[in-house]
């Protein structure tokens, strides 16, 4: 993993350095990070020539880019109706179970956040959540102690960059 | 109600005859007045939701004098119960690179771009190898066209043309004042055509088939056919392509589960319609039919009498509540004040009749509001408490 | 000159430019349309929507001041619909308001209270939304408390700090019913880049932003029998006060205010432009030291241009910014600091008061000198050299609670030894004044004749013009300044911090080729300054400057090198420019901060 400064400018390099290049800069710290940390965003500004507040309020208006520190995967479920009428509670209450964490909290260990989000666009398939990037559907309790066990195993496996 | 009942049904946009390479070159070598008459005549309404003529928006950023101008197609579908779009792009996306190709010849733009929504992260392989082949061709045919993917970060509000201008831009998806219209002043201040994903994939049809074809389906002031995303308490959840103006009764009747009480005809910021009012509804946009048009962006959910309204409205004020941008007070505050008003009517805390109270404050939402969203809670909110007000107080 | 168009607004027609906003066309038509985000100062934002008019044909009300006219559209300010609309907003804001009027600082004076009131909104019963709001009090700036319970989102601060001061202390966060104002990740403002100039206070509708006051401490020290209490009173002051205790924007009320400060119980009621006079004594002679440094002697050590440091907004910003480039600052103290060092050496042994009794206070049009008094290296006298700032605005919540009748005033006269002043002195109170004052004294000990200007008015430096420059050509120098024979000195005179980042971004690219430049942090000089009374917009500013100049010629003395107290202080107590008794009690250092 690149310290933070050679990423951000690598980032930079990439996007450019203009401020409509912010967003994908802030997705990319946000893909290898999990979160933008004050320094994280102090860096940026100092690499775009922004104030820092141009920074902080851009990000914290974007739900997916996350200020505060996370862990490794960020589960995100979704909460709006047609998930809701499909059984997202008992998804929920399966993931708190076997985790032991509620929603906003992080797994003392690291590897695990448990969020709620709104519409993921799988409301055919409900219930939905995304880990990371990835999409997982038609959900019931067993489906995803399942997943989940899954990616601890992958966790335990190698400490590489796995998404 | 009897399974053997079928809507009209359409097949323009998943059937794919893998041709868009010739479709492509065909038509980039059409003056851009005859593409612009084409679907004007076809009478294609914008898809997404909000129904303007497409042919209309072309035209006039056609007419705008700018050497730069823009073509985004607008795929931050986020509208709860809608997901068509993200069909169209992981099943026909060269359908829709196509389109936004013809338009930037249209209009004179020479870059596209596609706004994705920070969820559908896991299409932008499929799609980034799709666009690698697209631009190759148009190399080939010596177009110079290039698109590309800007990705969204979890803001359902950058579905509003203008904050999704702002988003591009690097700032917060707060939409603007409108004057001016993105046709004349859009991405960066230029010109830009931005349309939904699903519209533009049918203007690959009438380019390719011609506006009869398309015209020739649904009814007068709603043409062509439209993909329904159907979710919810239905036997059939899924993707159909039907032609508009049916009415609601027929729609329940083919993928109602025998016990429907309820269909929220364009997601949250639609409509909820009663069973009561099912025959007197078609779904279309606004023109001089019996009863009422409503138009969408194809969501449909249905509910059936094991649901309780007031959750389902509870949920979509939760929704509001936090997707919205939060600029303007009537959408910032008024959509908390919603919120807790229903709250505290079922709790006992407020009477019965604060309910009359809430529908005037959303009505003032409905026109003080600086966008679409704050100007659209009051759709599912007076339709929901004025049908159901007994589900709010008991 | 656009297009001109004819549209009709309640039934009469006006005659517009095209592209007017429907709310200047309403403002040429008598008609009175209430606004809360929109500002003559800043862009137009168009979300508070209190100002949504309707407009015949559309379903939707449309904001006015944003919405341009179109030909023939007909527009209707007073409908049931309108004022319904408009009730309803004002119900809202109230409703996410910690609406405690008569326990804020703001009471009387706050925007929203004003339409809370024409709209009578007596039957409020939305649910209160601040007990699920966890607001917080920010009062750790010396000069700014942020009340967040109070703020209306209008934005207009955000947009101050962005458009007209280039700092960027505040943005908009988060999203939805979380949204609010805030400084970079939430922390305090003396914790930020913020340079205390109070712009956002000037525009701030509501009770959000105010100034941190001392009246309460200023009255105590007052009633103190064993205390001395001195007063000193910036320029800007006299042509602002007027405008809080019933006088028309551009009221000089100098002997007024002299009366009612000894009124307030004061011991000495002196005058901050008689240290303005001894800042251009000092600054003229340090600027052509500096001239000589880097013209005869070529000494590479040299910063030119030299840059004003009385504006201590300002200061903190170069701090921030440019903190490679500090040694372009003249190393003088401001006026008000130099005040207040000598107030308790020079002073307090002409007179033979303790100094340790003495307390020192400021009158100023400015939130920044509350931070500057507190400065840690601002007590060369022994003591803290200011005790207590106070802006024009807390100088009249004073008056008032004294039961003073101020229109009534007679005129009263400052004390003596550091209350005469030339009207070079009071012009500091201008942007370009102190251009203007230094010239006047620089010029004239350089060549022995008048600055070539009719009655000393040096029409180049003044006006509201972002950045300004001027040159004036010394020909024929005093022998003791032969080297500068020939030489076009040139000035230029920035106000506004955005500004001044534009002249600062033109000496860093080497752009640039001033030998002198006047840098103020709020928009107009001090008298647009973020103590001054509010509202605040371009036409009271340009009426508070005639009232400046106006002073500066009514004056016997204009030139501050022809003040008999300044004769006195140097030959009593400093002995001469930048001399030896100087070191520590005049001239100051700064502190490089961190941009971020």
């Amino acid at each position: 993993m690149k310290p933070i400064t050679e990423l951000i400018k690598d980032l930079a390099d990439l996007h450019g350095r203009d401020r409509h290049s912010l967003l994908p800069i802030l997705q990319g710290v946000v893909e290898q990070e999990k979160y933008l940390s004050e320094y994280s965003m102090i860096e940026i500004a100092r690499e775009l020539d922004l104030p820092a507040t141009e920074v902080f309020g851009t990000a914290t208006f974007y739900s997916f880019l996350e200020y505060k520190k996370m862990g490794r995967y960020i589960i995100r479920i979704c909460k709006t109706i047609t998930c809701s009428m499909k059984g997202e509670k008992q998804i929920l209450l399966a993931i708190e179970d076997m985790l032991k964490i509620k929603v906003g909290e992080t797994t003392p260990d690291g590897s695990f956040s448990l969020l709620q989000t709104n519409c993921l666009g799988f409301c055919h398939k409900a219930p939905a959540m995304l880990i990371n990037n990835d999409v997982f559907t038609e959900l019931t309790p067993e489906k995803v102690r399942e997943i989940l066990s899954e990616y601890l195993n992958r966790k335990n496996e190698g400490g590489q960059n796995v998404n | 109600m009897s399974t053997n009942y079928q809507l009209k049904r359409a097949d323009f946009i998943f059937k794919d005859e893998n041709d868009w390479e010739e479709v492509l070159k065909n038509n980039i070598n059409r003056p851009p007045n005859e593409l612009i008459n084409e679907l004007i005549s076809s009478e294609l309404k914008g898809r997404g939701g909000a129904g303007f003529p497409t042919g209309l928006k072309w035209k006039i950023s056609a007419e705008e004098v700018n050497d730069v101008k823009y073509v985004i197609c607008n795929a931050d579908e986020g509208e709860p119960g809608t997901f068509k779009d993200r069909e169209i792009l992981s099943k026909v996306p060269f359908k829709v690179l196509t389109a936004i190709a013809i338009c930037g010849h249209v209009i004179g733009a020479k870059i596209g771009f596609i706004y994705l929504r920070g969820e559908y992260f896991f299409l932008q392989p499929e799609l980034n190898k799709a666009i690698n082949e697209f631009e190759y061709y148009c190399r080939e045919i010596k177009f110079d066209f290039s698109i590309k993917i800007f990705m969204g970060s979890g803001a359902y509000i950058c579905g509003e043309e203008t904050a999704l201008f702002e988003s591009m831009e690097g700032k917060r998806g707060e939409p603007r004042n409108k004057p001016p219209f993105p046709s004349a002043f859009g991405y960066m201040g230029k010109p830009t055509v931005i349309n939904n994903v699903e519209t533009l994939a049918h203007t690959y049809t009438i380019f390719k088939y011609g506006s009869k074809r398309f015209y020739d389906l649904g009814v007068q002031y709603s043409r062509g056919s439209k993909l329904f995303s159907v979710s919810g308490d239905t036997p059939k959840p899924g993707i159909y392509e039907l032609e508009l103006g049916m009415s609601l009764a027929d729609f329940v009747d083919e993928f109602g589960d025998d016990d429907t009480k309820a269909v929220q005809v364009g997601g949250a910021s639609g409509f909820l319609v009663p069973r009561k009012r099912f025959s007197e509804t078609n779904i279309g946009f606004q023109g001089k039919l019996v009863g009422i048009s409503l138009p969408t962006g194809g969501s449909m959910m249905l509910f059936n009498s094991s649901r309780s309204m007031f959750n389902v409205l509870d949920n979509y004020l939760n929704f509001f509540a936090e997707e919205s941008c939060g600029q303007c007070t009537p959408c910032r505050v008024g959509c908390q004040q919603l919120l807790r008003g229903i709250k505290a009517v079922k709790r006992g805390e407020k009477n019965a009749q604060y309910l009359d109270k809430m529908l005037k404050l959303a009505e003032t939402m409905q026109f003080t509001a600086k966008c679409g969203l704050g100007q659209s809670v009051a759709n599912s909110f007076s339709s929901i408490v004025e049908n159901f007000r007994e589900e709010m107080i008991y | 000159m656009g297009k001109k168009i004819k549209i009709t607004i309640n039934g009469e027609t006006v005659e517009i430019v095209k592209g007017t906003s429907i709310l200047e066309a309403a403002n040429q038509a008598g008609v009175i349309i209430p606004t809360l985000c929109y500002h003559k100062d800043l862009c137009v934002a168009g979300n508070c929507r209190v100002c949504v008019v309707e407009i015949a044909g559309q379903k939707r009300l449309a904001p006015a001041c944003a919405t341009p006219c179109d030909e023939g559209m007909d527009v209707l300010t007073n409908t049931l619909k309108v004022r319904n609309s408009r009730k309803h907003i004002i119900e809202l804001l109230l409703s996410e308001h910690n609406a405690d009027c008569t326990n804020c600082y703001k009471n009387g004076g706050c925007e929203l209270q004003k339409l809370a009131s024409e709209y009578k909104i007596m039957n409020q019963d939305f649910i209160h939304l601040v007990p699920f709001r966890n607001y917080t009090i920010d009062m750790f700036s010396p000069s700014i408390i942020k009340d967040d319970s109070k703020c209306i989102r209008c934005q207009r601060c955000v947009r101050t700090c962005a458009e007209l001061q280039g700092v960027n202390a505040l943005t908009m966060s988060y999203k939805g019913e979380h949204a609010k104002i805030t400084t970079f990740f939430e922390k305090a403002m003396n914790d930020v880049v913020c340079t205390n100039c109070g712009q956002c206070i000037n525009h701030c509708p509501t009770g959000a932003l105010v100034e941190k006051n001392y009246i309460e401490e200023v009255w105590s020290a007052i009633s103190d029998k064993t205390k001395y209490v001195v007063v000193q009173t910036a320029p800007a002051v006299r042509v602002g006060l007027g405008e809080e205790l019933g006088f028309e924007p551009g009221a000089r009320v100098t002997g007024k205010m002299v009366a009612a400060l000894k009124r307030l119980g004061f011991d000495a009621v002196m005058d901050t432009d008689f240290t303005a006079d001894l800042t251009i004594m000092e600054e003229g002679t340090e600027l052509l030291t500096r001239l000589k440094g880097a013209l005869v002697d070529k000494n590479p050590d040299i910063k030119l241009p030299m840059a004003t440091s009385c504006s201590p907004g300002w200061i903190k910003f170069i701090e921030h910014m440019y903190p490679s480039l500090l040694d372009h600052l003249s190393s003088c103290k401001s006026p008000q600091q130099m005040f207040g060092a000598l107030v308790k050496t020079y002073y307090a042994k002409a007179r033979n008061i303790d100094p340790e009794k003495i307390v020192s206070v400021s009158i100023m049009p400015c939130t920044a000198k509350k931070f500057e008094a507190a400065r840690p290296e601002m007590h060369d006298s022994g003591y803290r050299d200011v005790d207590y700032v106070l802006t024009t605005r807390e100088l009249a919540i004073m008056i008032k609670q004294a039961g003073i009748d101020f229109m009534k005033l007679k005129d009263a006269h400052y004390d003596r030894l550091m209350g005469e002043s030339t009207g070079a002195g009071v012009i500091f109170g201008a942007t370009g004044g102190v251009m203007e004052a230094a010239l006047r004294t620089a010029y004239e000990l350089v060549t022995g004749r008048d600055v070539p200007f009719e009655n000393l008015k040096i029409l180049p430096v003044r006006g509201m013009e972002g950045v300004k420059e001027a040159s004036i050509k010394i020909e024929n120098p005093l022998e003791k300044w032969s080297f500068l024979d020939g030489v076009e000195l040139n000035c230029a005179i920035a106000h506004g911090l955005v500004n001044a980042k534009k002249v600062m971004d033109s000496i860093v690219a080497g752009t640039s080729h001033y030998h002198f430049i006047e840098f103020m942090a709020c928009p107009g000089g001090c008298l647009g300054g973020g103590g001054q009374p509010i509202p605040t917009n371009p036409e009271i500013r340009a009426r508070r400057t005639e009232a400046i100049y106006a002073e500066d010629e009514g004056m016997p003395m204009r030139k501050s090198h022809l003040n008999p107290e300044i004769t006195k202080i140097y030959k009593d107590f400093l002995i001469a420019p930048l001399g030896d008794r100087r070191i520590n009690k005049i001239n100051t250092k700064y502190t490089p901060r961190k941009r971020y």
